[in-house]
């Protein structure tokens, strides 16, 4: 780590973590206990929908009404109800498959990409990071128009003769596929690309010295020097499509939801806030192998940095 | 042995053309003047004079470019003081904690926090509205000025700063006057960043908005779920251009000041 600490020894300075700590404590922390507090009480018809579980008048008996009043029953619900668990099965099988499309279609892209020179390669970098910056919903809505049954992909596979009758390509998981891989192709193709652009050539031109056909070589250098920015990449897609809402609520149907549009039905549809925090938390457990290990890969990258 | 093979261009130029394509599109039918969104029924400006008298979408047009100022500034502010606090302080306690809090909303899916926050809003009994959304979005975007700064910081060399002290500087005026401007493109472009997420965000402000603070995703999300309509395809086109030309201009501003670096050098 760069613990250079050029400031520790100064007191003026430690103000600056006291006011950004205190506003990730309050606005990050604080609200991931009240999800976990929330998620442990019964629903009501009431405003706010749900029992208030801890009154801070009540000091120790207080304290014991609190304990008393949690209950795991909206647990129990998602234990219990196939459409929960078909909805988090989908959504990881859905993140597992387009991570892999993602590294299959980002890889030659960061490669080819790595293989370019000075100025070509800046550009090159740059237009994979612009649409980045444009409207993720744009994005998505732009497929809309491509996609739908009198849209313009139906269009020109009839014109090409390619299909008699318009295939309906909307509200499908092809649909998803497509707008997943389509907006998270930049979160792959860069960490894949930064990884490829250090490596050092010479290993390459000691290989070809010693014989090694192209792809030998890459087989047995690149790809195996290139593993910690697909995994890189791989974690930073995967992570949030699991709990991607935008992109299956536009372009997928309505037969199984992913589990982010399932916690949103619940909680702006059916104001079950109790069940809504308790899926929250657990597709947070879900997601915490994957987090832990994004956070290590992390950690390594700065440390080899320094 | 760095050689471009056919299959390099031809997997770069097919990528790109997967990326582009669709807002190429997008943008050529917001001149379509016919209501059906995938026949062309002639070049024409209609969608965007209709565009000029929907005032809701004017409205959250204001909304949201407010919020995404706001937001983006306080993040900015917050970020960089992180980012400093983790790249300068050393070891201290809670360094780990703080680290941790500023890379967990990161990867955080969207539709937690936006719960989470809105249940906290609840709990404290505030109205939601304007407010709760800039707070949301500062929480989310300050842990990306932290990354984009404490990169630079990182990589900076850190004997000016030790000279500036060396020789009477007190602390806090050596962040202010010699660490924090040299970190200044890389707070610039965190600056350019918060904003962009804050004018994009759809789920974290549909959990903590109220009545009258519809933001502009909102507003065009409200919209898209009835189906396609070519003003969305202008108001679309309008944010495509606006960050298309803050791009060029960001990069013409780089290279001019590369360039004065370069006759500088020369000059001495």
């Amino acid at each position: 780590m760069p613990v250079a600490g050029t400031f520790a020894r100064s007191r003026s300075v430690w103000a600056l973590v006291l006011i950004p700590g205190l506003w990730l404590v309050v606005l990050f922390l604080v609200p991931c206990l009240i999800i976990l507090k929330i998620s442990l009480s019964q629903t009501a018809l009431a405003q706010p929908p749900y029992t208030p579980v801890f009154d801070w008048t009540g000091g120790w008996a207080g304290l014991k009404t609190f304990l008393s009043g949690l209950s795991v029953s909206n647990y129990v619900a998602l234990a219990n109800d196939t459409l929960y668990i078909a909805s988090y099965l989908k959504s990881l099988q859905i993140a597992a498959l387009a991570t892999l499309m993602l590294l299959l279609i980002g890889y030659p892209i960061a490669y080819g990409i790595a293989q370019t020179k000075g100025r070509a390669q800046a550009f090159l970098v740059l237009l994979v990071i612009l649409p980045f910056w444009t409207s993720f919903l744009i994005r998505i809505y732009a497929w809309i128009t491509i996609l739908q049954h009198d849209g313009l992909l139906n269009r020109a596979l009839i014109g090409l003769r390619l299909i008699d009758a318009p295939v309906s390509w909307l509200a499908s998981d092809t649909a998803i596929y497509i707008g997943l891989v389509y907006s998270y192709l930049p979160f792959m193709v860069l960490p894949l690309y930064a990884t490829l652009q250090k490596l050092d050539p010479t290993l390459l031109e000691a290989a070809a010295d010693l014989g090694a056909r192209r792809w030998k070589a890459f087989w047995s250098i690149t790809l195996p020097l290139s593993l910690p920015g697909a995994a890189a990449g791989a974690l930073l897609c995967f992570i949030p499509i699991v709990g991607e809402f935008v992109v299956p609520d536009l372009l997928g149907g309505s037969e199984t939801m992913m589990i982010g549009q399932t916690l949103w039905l619940e909680f702006f549809a059916n104001r079950d806030w109790p069940i809504a925090s308790a899926i929250a938390v657990v597709l947070l457990c879900l997601l915490v192998g994957p987090i832990a290990l994004f956070d290590n890969l992390r950690a390594r990258q700065l440390r080899s940095r320094s | 042995m760095r050689r471009l093979s056919g299959f390099n261009i031809a997997s770069v130029a097919i990528g790109l053309a997967f990326l582009y394509l669709p807002i190429t599109i997008l943008v050529i039918y917001s001149f379509n003047d016919s209501r059906l969104v995938s026949v062309w029924g002639g070049f024409s400006l209609r969608w965007y004079v209709a565009l000029i008298e929907d005032r809701d979408m004017l409205e959250a047009v204001r909304t949201s470019l407010a919020i995404a100022l706001l937001s983006a500034a306080l993040a900015t502010l917050l970020g960089t003081c992180v980012a400093l606090a983790l790249a300068r302080l050393g070891r201290f306690r809670g360094r780990t904690m703080l680290s941790a809090m500023t890379y967990a909303p990161l990867v955080m899916p969207e539709v937690i926090t936006g719960l989470s926050l809105l249940l906290l809003f609840v709990a404290v009994n505030v109205d939601r509205g304007f407010w709760t959304v800039t707070i949301a979005h500062t929480t989310l975007t300050m842990c990306f000025v932290t990354i984009i700064v404490q990169a630079r910081l990182v990589d900076m060399d850190q004997s000016i700063e030790e000279a500036a002290m060396d020789l009477g500087c007190p602390p806090l005026r050596t962040l202010l006057t010699v660490t924090v401007p040299m970190a200044a493109p890389a707070v610039i472009s965190a600056f350019l960043l918060a904003f962009s997420l804050s004018l994009d965000d759809l789920v974290i402000a549909s959990f903590t908005t109220g009545p009258g603070a519809t933001t502009l995703p909102i507003r065009i999300y409200s919209e898209v779920r009835l189906g396609v309509k070519p003003e969305i395809n202008a108001i679309s086109t309008l944010m495509i251009a606006t960050v298309a030309i803050a791009v060029v201009l960001a990069s013409w501003v780089e290279r001019s000041r590369g360039r004065n670096k370069l006759n500088e050098t020369g000059k001495a």
